[in-house]
């Protein structure tokens, strides 16, 4: 690279040094446990959310047991089972899926990519992981109290959630609730800096159109949850207020073992409309950062420029905006007034469009590029399959009249599974293959690194996709067993026990990529500064793993956007965002 | 290279998988035959895109794999192919979108011939009540409900009177006549789900809610309860028995009014 | 839950207007290399501590419009009775007022380098501040005393939970202004003073508007107010 000749004039003085105060850690605990260090928080923060999505992987399988051969493992009882699906959805989608794309790949990622030496708010930031650590344990704890975790359902519907016949109904939703809150709370610090970072703390010549799509997936989803988040406080809060002060936000008048309750004049439905309310732009939550993250490493592994650069951009900021106008389709059959339905079926439908267009804009990347099956590759293109799957089948359930007879089916659980279950967890795995060198400076093993892809992906698309035919039978989701409908036939059963045995195989190949992790980090190859000859800042810091302040001296100047792959005329085909003027470009482009 | 060929794969064996599956709607016992068509319409458009974008995708990943000598194609954006694309992806989503609004501006119209009933959730069961010769429900609250009056039927109101209740029991309905099904909880949120009909609602304490629906074939479903509502949510079941006109003014007769059930 | 829609169309109209700014139509694959294009620190940037309080402000915002959506949506109902709110509730408004208009002579007079007067004002809007949080708690007992507990129905419930919320917020304004102070004890860099002031009087600016707005919901004078529009559009219609 050095011998590139570059036109002296076009070069810019260096950005200033020391820009922001860096706080330089004084000890052991303050380096590597009260760190305010970005890159060491994510590790906190992707460690920590690991931790606790292996015990929903575990009660994933419980579940399984249960669905695949009814009757057979007497140790799961109803209440039991409730609880294990509660836990399972709430770890999944808050505390697995919504921390590690935030807080680890937030975290880790942003300032690297935009060019700074660390978040705004460094010591917000630590506040944030220890705040999320403590609503971890404030979860956990849950199974420990009298009465176990809640099994009303991850959704936590009143009035049934805090009544009695509900498991956990003493301590578990308590619990719940407070976690939650705390969450919220410690998001609200984190995201406050992954925003605030983005828009001040990028160097010099980022502008916002030369930002890596990753920085904008996760810059969106994190404005979008910083909105979204206190819809769900606001929920839990009143929650709270009803099931410990007695009032009756949610609890309209009723009957338990034929005794009138003292509750009187409450809606139901209003905790659904502030719990969807979040709930809808959360599945954005997760999804935009992973659409950022699967564009840059189909750009990099494609060895050429993302296709539509604009158009993704656009569509992501339109998606997030659009996000927050459909919530009730997740309500059409609620009993929510039925007239609701046109309108968000309507915008429902609409948002299809962008989302499309960022789907033909991957596979457009793979057309007429270099395309190297590497390991994070590979989970890209599971991830664009599962995705269009699922995605494709949530336009059966965003079209209200076909929603009627499929929700609260296994068709749902099947939908969503795919498109915001399976879907983002391969972007993260190939966003872990991707990234690992730069955080380690080790590669992670190939070889497992595919045994862990073909495994996780035929494995997933084979418990996921049949599901929905379950669905089609008619077999709701959340039953305890299904055996004995009329309308379920036996061999669907049959398939049932396929899907769990499918479940456990899957399961087990995490394993091995927990393996890779951890044999990696000592055996692993050494990575060196850019193995996948990317262009964007991360891969070029003067260390590997970056040190503290990322930059060394001066920070880097950057002249270019993130995909300058395979540029005509160029000697190698990658151009680095922070490398200058290269003779010949202007005259083929 | 073997992924290309896995995509392929994906694709045939999921189309396979679609046409000789033997999991597929219940026989349709309702009016709503509108969904299933609507429903078979979105198979059709998905199933042709999700085939079209994947066999793209393996077709790119065989011919543009990584080979000596081979070279991406820098090529920021097409303009005419990406205007191309989203008017084709917004006549899919309107095909898809109108006739499913149509289905539902019916839905949503109940015919006002309709004879009202009512369904009322309580853990774990299913109780009906159903008009007496006058033809219409009495008010009802659960403020009114105690060991007397299970469905809190209001004893001041005369038209409740001759309220037919049904606690637990079988519910019976004609068929070829439009039915409005009024929906209560006396407990918690319940689903009045019956697969044959394909038309479900949630119950919610505090309000009555609604679908409507024409029962067009004879014979016995199962009602199954499709919103989580405690531990016994799995065996909330009910029976249900679509019968002739005749047939079902035979079996109101052997029921009991909310008078008779109350002295 | 009109009222978070009509929050986040403000939001959205705000970050339109900054998103137009930005040049998201320029094509970067071809503005390489040219130095003039480069921006970022040739242009006066806000302190990030600004940004990051308007960010959070809009976080808060959308708490309180969420709050208010839930009980339009609920007063909308048709047994929803309200309740008259006592004098003390609107006399507390005064205290409120007084806090931001101490931080804003705070804030000019930082400006003007006069960090002593500064401090005088932010010590003067503590104290107006600690005298709303016990005029709010007195407020409380007399309801409480007068039958409309917590418990008493939704209206009483709502009352409770959203000055509850605001409460909490102004007391942690009240926690946060020990921090100017701080600066100024420990005759930090005038720059850094004068900042801190400055967003502890954007707070409390929006902690008044907040507290003007919920005084109209829970009065039932937006109701009245819309419905008064709403009649005006039906007539001239």
């Amino acid at each position: 690279m050095a011998d590139i000749p570059h036109d002296a004039s076009a070069s810019a003085p260096p950005a200033e040094l020391g820009e922001m105060e860096l706080y330089h850690p004084r000890s052991w605990w303050t380096k590597y446990v009260f760190s305010q260090d970005a890159k060491v928080i994510a590790i906190q923060y992707a460690v920590t959310a690991f931790g606790i999505g292996f015990v929903a992987l575990v009660l994933s399988w419980l579940i399984r047991l249960q669905l695949g051969f009814p009757g057979t493992f007497n140790f799961i009882s109803p209440e039991a089972y409730y609880q294990f699906i509660t836990m399972h959805g709430m770890i999944m989608v808050v505390y697995l899926l919504t921390a590690l794309f935030l807080g680890g790949f937030g975290n880790y990622l942003i300032p690297l990519m935009v060019g700074a030496r660390d978040m705004v708010f460094p010591y917000a930031n630590m506040l944030s992981y220890w705040i999320y650590l403590v609503a971890v344990l404030v979860l956990v704890a849950s199974f420990f109290v009298p009465g176990g975790p809640t099994g009303a359902g991850w959704t936590l519907y009143p009035p049934q959630a805090i009544m009695s016949n509900t498991p956990g109904q003493q301590g578990g939703i308590i619990l719940m609730l407070v976690s939650l809150a705390l969450f919220i709370i410690g998001f609200t610090m984190g995201g406050l800096n992954y925003t605030v970072t983005v828009l001040q703390a990028r160097t010099r010549g980022m502008t916002l159109m030369r930002m890596p799509l990753t920085v904008w997936g996760i810059f969106v989803a994190t404005v979008m949850a910083l909105l979204a988040f206190p819809a769900l406080f606001v929920a839990a809060v009143m929650m709270l207020f009803d099931k410990l002060l007695g009032t009756s936000f949610f609890m309209p008048t009723l009957v338990e073992f034929g005794q009138q309750l003292s509750y009187g004049g409450g809606s139901p439905i209003l905790f659904q409309h502030l719990f969807w309310f979040f709930g809808h732009p959360e599945v954005y939550i997760v999804a935009l950062p992973a659409f950022g993250i699967v564009s840059d490493l189909i750009a990099t592994h494609a060895r050429r420029n993302i296709f539509g650069y604009r158009m993704m951009v656009w569509a992501i900021v339109i998606i997030g905006a659009l996000s927050f106008i459909v919530w009730a389709h997740h309500m059409y059959v609620s009993g929510m007034n039925p007239y609701f339905g046109f309108f968000f079926a309507t915008t429902t439908l609409i948002i299809a469009v962008p989302t499309a267009i960022k789907v033909y804009n991957w596979v457009l990347t793979l057309w007429r590029g270099d395309i190297h099956f590497t390991t994070p590759m590979l989970f890209a293109l599971g991830f664009i399959v599962t995705f269009v799957n699922g995605g494709l089948s949530g336009l059966f359930l965003g079209n209200v009249v076909i929603d009627v007879p499929l929700s609260d089916t296994m068709f749902v659980v099947a939908h969503f599974h795919m498109v915001m279950g399976v879907a983002p967890i391969m972007v993260i795995f190939g966003a872990i293959y991707h990234w690992y060198p730069k955080v380690t400076g080790r590669m992670l093993s190939e070889g497992l690194g595919k045994f862990h892809f073909w495994v996780t992906f035929v494995g997933a698309y084979l418990i996921f996709f049949p599901m929905h035919y379950v669905g089609l039978t008619g077999a709701p989701r959340r039953y305890f067993e299904t055996t004995d409908i009329a309308v379920v036939p036996d061999s669907a059963m049959a398939l049932n026990a396929f899907i769990s045995v499918m479940a456990f195989i899957v399961g087990f190949a995490q394993l091995v990529f927990i393996f890779n992790l951890v044999w990696s980090l000592k055996n692993g190859k050494h990575a060196g500064g850019n193995p996948w000859r990317a262009t964007s800042l991360e891969w070029q810091t003067p260390k590997t793993p970056p040190e503290h302040g990322n930059w060394g001296k001066e920070l880097p100047v950057v002249y270019r956007w993130a995909y300058d792959y395979s540029v005509p005329g160029a000697p190698e085909d990658f151009i680095a965002q922070n490398q200058p003027a290269v003779a010949g470009r202007e005259a083929s482009t | 290279m073997v992924v290309a060929w896995v995509m392929v794969a994906v694709v045939v064996g999921s189309i396979a998988f679609h046409l000789l599956s033997p999991w597929w709607f219940p026989p349709l016992a309702s009016n709503w035959g509108y969904i299933d068509d609507t429903t078979i319409l979105t198979f059709w458009i998905t199933g042709i895109v999700f085939a079209a974008v994947v066999l793209f995708m393996a077709y790119c990943l065989f011919r543009f794999r990584h080979r000596d000598g081979n070279t991406a194609r820098y090529e920021p954006e097409n303009k005419r192919l990406e205007t191309w694309l989203v008017t084709l992806t917004a006549a899919g989503v309107i095909a898809m979108l109108t006739p499913g609004l149509f289905v539902w501006a019916q839905f949503v119209s109940v015919p006002e011939d309709a004879m009202e009933i009512e369904v009322i959730g309580q853990q774990w069961l299913w109780n009906y009540r159903l008009p007496g010769e006058d033809g219409q429900l009495g008010r009802a609250d659960n403020r009114f409900v105690n060991f007397d009056n299970p469905l809190g039927i209001d004893p001041e109101d005369p038209a409740g009177q001759d309220d037919y209740m049904i606690i637990g029991g079988e519910l019976v309905l004609p068929v070829d006549a439009p039915v409005r099904f009024g929906l209560r909880s006396v407990d918690v949120l319940h689903n009045f789900y019956v697969p044959e009909i394909r038309a479900k609602m949630d119950m919610i304490p505090g309000s009555v809610t609604y679908f409507w629906a024409t029962l067009t074939q004879e014979g016995s479903y199962e009602i199954l309860c499709a919103e989580l509502c405690g531990t016994g949510h799995s065996y909330m079941r009910g029976g249900f028995r679509a019968v002739t006109q005749d047939e079902y003014d035979q079996w109101l007769g052997t029921q009991m009014t909310f008078a008779e059930f109350a002295s | 839950m009109i009222a978070i829609l009509a929050f986040l169309t403000v939001v959205a109209l705000l970050v339109l207007w900054w998103i137009s700014r930005q040049g998201l139509m320029v094509k970067p694959w071809l503005e390489t290399d040219s130095v003039a294009t480069l921006g970022g620190a040739d242009q006066p940037r806000l302190p990030p501590a600004q940004i990051g309080l308007g960010i959070f402000l809009a976080v808060v915002g959308s708490l309180f419009a969420l709050l208010i959506s839930a009980y339009v949506l609920r007063a909308q109902l048709g047994d929803w009775r309200g309740f008259p709110l006592p004098g003390i509730v609107w006399a507390n408004s005064l205290p409120l007022l007084a806090a931001s208009l101490a931080l804003e002579w705070a804030r000019v007079r930082a400006r003007h380098g006069d960090i002593m007067l500064a401090q005088a004002g932010v010590i003067g809007g503590m104290g107006a501040a600690a005298v709303f949080i016990a005029g709010q708690l007195w407020a409380w007992t007399i309801l409480t005393a007068n039958g409309y507990a917590i418990t008493s129905g939704p209206a009483g419930s709502f009352f409770y939970l959203m000055t509850a919320a605001h409460g909490l917020h102004v007391i942690g304004g009240i926690v946060a202004l020990a921090r100017p102070i701080a600066k100024i004890r420990r005759a930090d860099d005038v720059a850094a003073i004068r900042l801190s002031i400055d967003l502890a009087a954007t707070y409390w600016l929006f902690m008044l508007l907040v507290w003007v707005v919920l005084l109209l919901v829970l009065s039932g004078w937006a109701a009245a107010f819309l419905a008064l529009c709403g009649r005006i559009i039906a007539g001239s219609g």
